[in-house]
């Protein structure tokens, strides 16, 4: 544990790319293309793909590097990142194929 | 604590395991035990925010213009400051890493600093965050609520918000100021602030290039909708009140639940943050006294380290569901 090397110069180049990223998110955020903004994809528009695309890459880097997942041994960071990829996909789909049902019912009870 | 246990082993524990399963120690795993369940939490409110967005989706109030104030100006500017608040909060996790790296190296002055560093961020932050819902809950522009519940807006002949008070008819006020001396029970009220609802509806018939905003959104272009005057005039004869800011019964940006999930999530978020500035205090103060110099190894600062890293990636999130999507 102790004396092991710098990981400094690693550190600031996520640093860098996740200031890239959010950078782009906020310009699209603002000037939000027409040619992403209103389209239609996968239930929602091309832009919020984009966005939750960007998303994830953030969050991978946050993991991967700020809580250093990357080092750890293989299964302890499959334990961790498999629970939560398996939890959030599982009430995702719920969320997507249940909506229409669940929105139509509840119009009919309170609007 | 987790040295205790991996003494007493001798490297093995007694049903014949090792004493630091997948090579980490009790506390770090147990800490990401707590972060595993913190983020299905987080996944649990997100998802209930992102199911009732979902139901209400075509009058869901448009983020860019409910979070457009930035200090020192009063242009609505959108996005700039959440992606400052971002900013700041990434930075804060750079120097939170930074001090997992030093400590790893033994050093303790530097590992001083960039905890202080990252500190600081946190409380930037959070005071960054309350700042937001100071003007969230004030209001902007103000709106009228109808018998239904919906909110309608009012936007001038170019489709901006115009503030109820820009257009309010001049009448006579007849709500009259409660004093301590006419009162039965001797209680005073705040000096009456803002406009009534005759004087908007009063002042909406006599200003011609003032429109009437509804909530629905139009597909096609992913704006509010702009009424006709005669529907306008139908709809504000079953007007009901003034709304001005937010709160958790009613908002002046449109649908009830937005502003419940706001606070709720965003405040629930905070209070994460709040909490991981009063852990990284401690520790900070162990550091300068020398615990863990003593102690041989800085594996406090790296937990503490996850907690925070935490944080961020749920800002992360956050950032984007409530103010890009």
């Amino acid at each position: 544990m102790a004396h092991t090397e710098s990981h400094k110069a690693l550190i600031w180049k996520v640093f860098g790319i996740l200031t890239v990223i959010t950078l782009v998110e906020v310009a699209l955020g603002i000037y939000k293309p027409k040619s992403l903004f209103l389209t239609h994809f996968l239930g929602t528009s091309l832009l919020n793909g984009i966005f939750l695309l960007l998303t994830l890459v953030k969050a991978y880097y946050i993991a991967w590097y700020f809580m250093h997942l990357k080092e750890e041994k293989k299964w302890f960071r499959r334990a961790i990142v498999w629970t939560l990829v398996m939890y959030i996909l599982y009430l995702s789909f719920f969320l997507l194929s249940e909506g229409t049902s669940v929105k139509n019912t509840m119009t009919l009870l309170f609007n | 604590m987790e040295a205790t246990i991996a003494n007493q082993s001798n490297g093995t524990t007694w049903h014949g395991g090792g004493d630091r399963p997948f090579a980490a120690s009790y506390g770090k795993m147990m800490m990401w035990f707590f972060l595993i369940s913190d983020a299905l939490t987080f996944a649990g409110f997100l998802g209930a925010y992102g199911f009732m967005r979902y139901r209400f989706l075509d009058t869901w109030p448009i983020a860019d213009e409910v979070f457009t104030h930035v200090p020192f100006t009063h242009t609505p500017m959108p996005m700039i400051y959440v992606a400052f608040m971002t900013f700041i909060l990434i930075f804060s996790s750079v120097t939170m890493v930074l001090a997992v790296d030093a400590g790893h190296q033994m050093k303790k002055n530097k590992v001083i600093v960039y905890m202080l560093l990252t500190i600081i961020g946190g409380v930037i932050f959070v005071g960054s965050q309350a700042w937001e819902w100071k003007n969230f809950i004030q209001g902007d522009k103000g709106a009228i609520q109808l018998n239904d519940g919906q909110i309608v807006q009012f936007v001038n002949a170019e489709g901006h918000q115009v503030s109820l008070e820009s257009f309010a008819a001049n009448i006579h006020n007849e709500r009259v100021q409660h004093t301590k001396s006419n009162g039965v029970w001797f209680k005073k009220e705040a000096a009456i602030t803002g406009v009534t609802l005759q004087q908007v509806v009063e002042g909406f018939k006599h200003n011609k290039n003032i429109s009437l905003r509804i909530e629905k959104i139009d597909p096609a272009t992913k704006h509010k909708v702009i009424v006709s005057r005669d529907e306008a005039n139908k709809l504000l004869a079953g007007a009901s009140q003034v709304v001005k800011g937010a709160n958790l019964h009613v908002n002046e940006y449109g649908k009830t639940l937005f502003g419940d999930f706001f606070f709720f999530i965003t405040g629930f978020h905070g209070f994460h943050v709040t909490s991981g500035i009063i852990i990284n205090l401690i520790i900070f103060f162990n550091v300068i006294v020398g615990t863990y110099e003593k102690r041989g190894h800085y594996e406090m600062v790296e937990k503490v380290g996850l907690y925070w890293h935490f944080v961020d990636l749920v800002w992360v999130f956050v950032f984007t569901f409530f103010y890009l999507v």
